[in-house]
């Protein structure tokens, strides 16, 4: 009996049921009819039409950073390919699993300039952790395995699979492999037993240690050997952007956000710091700033990353472990725990007493007697009212800023921002693909009026998808961020900073079928987060009127170091 | 300092650009690169000259080895190694030309492998700078036309580079 064959659509469905996924984040299109007439007949999983292309791929983002699962979009050819493509290289700088199903113009076409052909590997080529062109429908399903394989392991990263329509046409028998080995892609996951024993015997003659966490913790699952690992030691910890939430933010251990607009005790300990343990991140620019400055201090650095590129590429690391974070701390835990031996607790003690020092400059202060809305205030209220509960998305600019330091994250994955492209647009996709993974999670969008209007279509979506999403829009009538910039650095001209023609952003949502509110007096911004988290079956846009000359402090400007901030 | 790398990769469409790519997006440079499927038809192997401090050419190798088409990288000068390179010459060979090209042939163990009555073509192998001898040594009217494949590199001895 000859076993039955199913069309290239009909596995693409199989595969991601047999893949485990729940939902996928698209758009339809020509390339991709044959995908979604599969998927219209099938209920393993949910499909949330989004209203662009590049929501789609935020959204499946989001929806990855928040479980650890990796995230899956889908689009058609040609423009739907290009759309996607911000969100593509979002995921990448930030190292999330996804795969993103682009179709292709059927394969005797391509090359022609085909209706809606573009070089969709070509074009994303620089910006996934790899991709795929299906030319032969025998070769999918152990290619879609592969991809969902090679984005979950080792460093996460998005991968792409181009398949042109008349692969999704053709039939062959299908077979979904159990697993997959690939003798060019075996990322390592334990780390070296030697060079652990030497880290460990380094953070026990540490006089001034530091415990600086990244974006790795998260999205390794470390946080919880992390902070078990911080307490045995008594370490201070700071976190990047990336990190929060890897390290509880109201330990006393934590010292807040490092870098650009990190806390004066975080960065000041990180610059004099004598032994530092680097676990998941990267020391990039917005971090340690310019790294000849953060060099002009000895210190012996312990860097444990699962990529060993990331290794000794902006500074010089002295004891380099590449391997699973989780599991190389828990290594260091044991040792530690056998060990018996303790870090020299009179020295700690006068490090200690040196931060404090610097924590009592109290750096994130303002005026809490104004009458204007604060939009840090507008942040630490939302905090309160969530009971640090909330799933916060946010955008780029300053109320990025002010939500990563004025909510204090203490789980990890409630945190989801766009860190390393900085890609304005983000958060209200992000909150959709957060809000469809966790449909009893309070979401919060905190967003500026710029970043809101870059997919504010998705409003619609909210919609159909009824995603009861809260909008917190830090409205200040500026591009915030460009504002500050041109105001230290440009003698305060404001070139194209200020938005007039705002819309009415309460009748907007209203339009759309939400719950809008403007809130203009301090007063009230208590009340209004609370009605609107009381409104847990629908989407509210609260709308802000925040002070439109507030800057983020503390402020390290670029190029400079550490120790050269800016303060209120 | 130069440095020559080694790769084996899938022999799949797409792997030398992304290769390629990796090199103009990071801003390394690449001096020659050469690349032709191995006794292994699934298998390619590259040869990729380039120049960069000892940090650079670590961050390559390990940028190199992070793409999933590449199953191995060896910095070749690492240890003691051996390349060649093959040059073909047209050169003039007309009136006092045609002795002196043969001349200059022999002397540097070169073939001549194509004859014209106004021209030789002159096989060359050797290192980059044996080939560079070679041409500074002729008269440079006399050359008409230089291909060069760029450096192929082994690891000398038994030292090998297999999967
Ligand atoms: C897609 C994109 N374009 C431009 C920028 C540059 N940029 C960074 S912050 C910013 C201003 C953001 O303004 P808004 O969203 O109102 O937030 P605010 O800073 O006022 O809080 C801009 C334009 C960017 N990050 N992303």
């Amino acid at each position: 009996m000859a076993e039955t064959e199913l069309t290239g659509a009909e596995i693409v469905v199989r595969c991601l049921q047999a893949e485990g996924v729940k939902h996928v984040f698209g758009y339809p299109g020509g390339a991709v009819l044959n995908i979604y007439d599969e998927i219209y007949k099938q209920e393993h999983f949910e499909h949330i039409l989004v209203r662009h292309e590049q929501a789609a791929v935020h959204a499946a983002d989001a929806y990855a950073r928040s479980t650890g699962q990796v995230g899956v979009a889908l689009v058609t050819s040609g423009p739907g390919a290009t759309n996607a493509v911000t969100g593509i290289a979002t995921a990448y700088m930030d190292s999330i699993p996804m795969v993103v199903i682009t179709g292709q113009v059927p394969t005797a076409a391509i090359g022609m300039d085909a209706f809606q052909e573009v070089d969709t590997i070509g074009i994303t080529r620089p910006c996934v952790k790899h991709n795929f062109l299906v030319k032969d429908v025998r070769e999918l399903a152990d290619t879609i395995k592969k991809a969902f394989y090679i984005a979950a392991t080792g460093r996460p990263g998005p991968v792409v699979v181009d398949i042109p329509k008349d692969v999704t046409q053709h039939a062959c028998v299908f077979q979904y492999p159990d697993q997959i080995s690939m003798r060019s892609y075996n990322p390592t996951s334990k780390g070296h037993g030697g060079q652990i024993k030497r880290a460990v015997q380094m953070l026990m003659e540490a006089k001034r240690p530091v415990i600086y966490t990244g974006g790795g913790v998260v999205l390794g699952d470390a946080a919880e050997q992390v902070t078990a690992l911080g307490r045995l030691l008594g370490f201070p910890v700071t976190s990047t952007l990336m990190g929060l939430g890897g390290y509880p933010a109201p330990d006393p251990l934590f010292l807040g956000m490092l870098g650009m607009h990190g806390t004066i005790e975080a960065n000041m300990a990180m610059q004099h710091c004598d032994v530092l343990l680097a676990v998941g991140a990267r020391f990039d620019d917005r971090v340690i700033g310019n790294p000849k400055h953060f060099g002009s201090e000895a210190r012996r650095i312990i860097h444990i990353d699962v990529d060993p590129s990331s290794i000794s590429k902006r500074v010089k690391v002295d004891v380099p472990i590449v391997g699973d974070v989780s599991k190389v701390m828990e290594e260091f835990i044991r040792l530690i725990q056998g060990g018996g031996d303790k870090p020299d607790q009179a020295a700690l003690k006068a490090w200690w007493a040196q931060i404090e020092l610097w924590r009592s400059q109290d750096c994130l202060k303002y005026d809490r007697a104004s009458a204007v809305i604060k939009p840090q205030y507008v942040v630490e209220k939302l905090y309160e009212v969530t009971g640090g509960n909330a799933f916060v998305t946010s955008d780029v600019g300053q109320h990025q800023m002010w939500a990563a330091q004025y909510y204090k994250f203490d789980k990890p994955r409630r945190w989801i921002n766009s860190g390393g492209l900085g890609t304005m647009g983000f958060g209200l996709p992000a909150a959709m693909g957060v809000q469809m993974a966790h449909p009893d999670a309070m979401v919060a969008c905190v967003t500026g009026e710029g970043s809101i209007q870059m997919n504010i279509q998705e409003l619609a979506t909210c919609t159909q998808s009824k995603l009861p999403i809260k909008i917190i829009l830090l409205n200040n009538g500026y591009l915030g961020m460009v504002r500050q910039w041109q105001e230290f650095f440009y003698e305060e001209r404001y070139a194209e900073s200020y938005m007039t023609s705002l819309p009415d952003f309460v009748k907007l949502a209203e339009s759309y079928g939400h719950v809008g509110m403007r809130i203009e007096k301090p007063a009230d911004v208590e009340g209004a987060l609370k009605e609107a988290f009381a409104l847990k079956d629908r989407l509210v846009f609260l709308d802000f009127l925040t002070d439109p000359r507030e800057n983020v402090y503390p402020m390290i400007p670029a190029g400079k170091g550490l120790s050269e901030m800016i303060l209120v | 300092m130069r440095h020559i790398l080694s790769l084996l990769m899938e022999n799949e469409a797409g792997a030398l650009s992304r290769i390629a790519g990796l090199f103009s997006a990071r801003g390394y440079n690449i001096e020659s690169l050469t690349v032709a499927p191995t006794e292994d038809a699934t298998l390619s192997r590259m040869t990729i000259v380039t120049r960069g401090s000892n940090e650079v050419v670590e961050q390559i190798t390990k940028q190199l080895n992070k793409l999933v088409d590449i199953v191995k990288v060896q910095d070749l000068t690492d240890g003691s190694h051996i390349e060649r390179e093959l040059m073909l010459v047209k050169v003039r060979a007309s009136g006092e030309y045609r002795e002196e090209m043969k001349r200059m042939a022999d002397i540097f163990r070169g073939r001549i492998i194509d004859v014209t009555e106004k021209t030789y073509t002159i096989e060359l192998t050797g290192t980059g700078s044996k080939l560079d001898a070679f041409l500074e040594a002729l008269d440079s009217a006399a050359i008409l036309e230089t291909v060069r494949t760029g450096a192929s590199g082994i690891g000398r001895g038994e030292r090998i580079m297999k999967i």
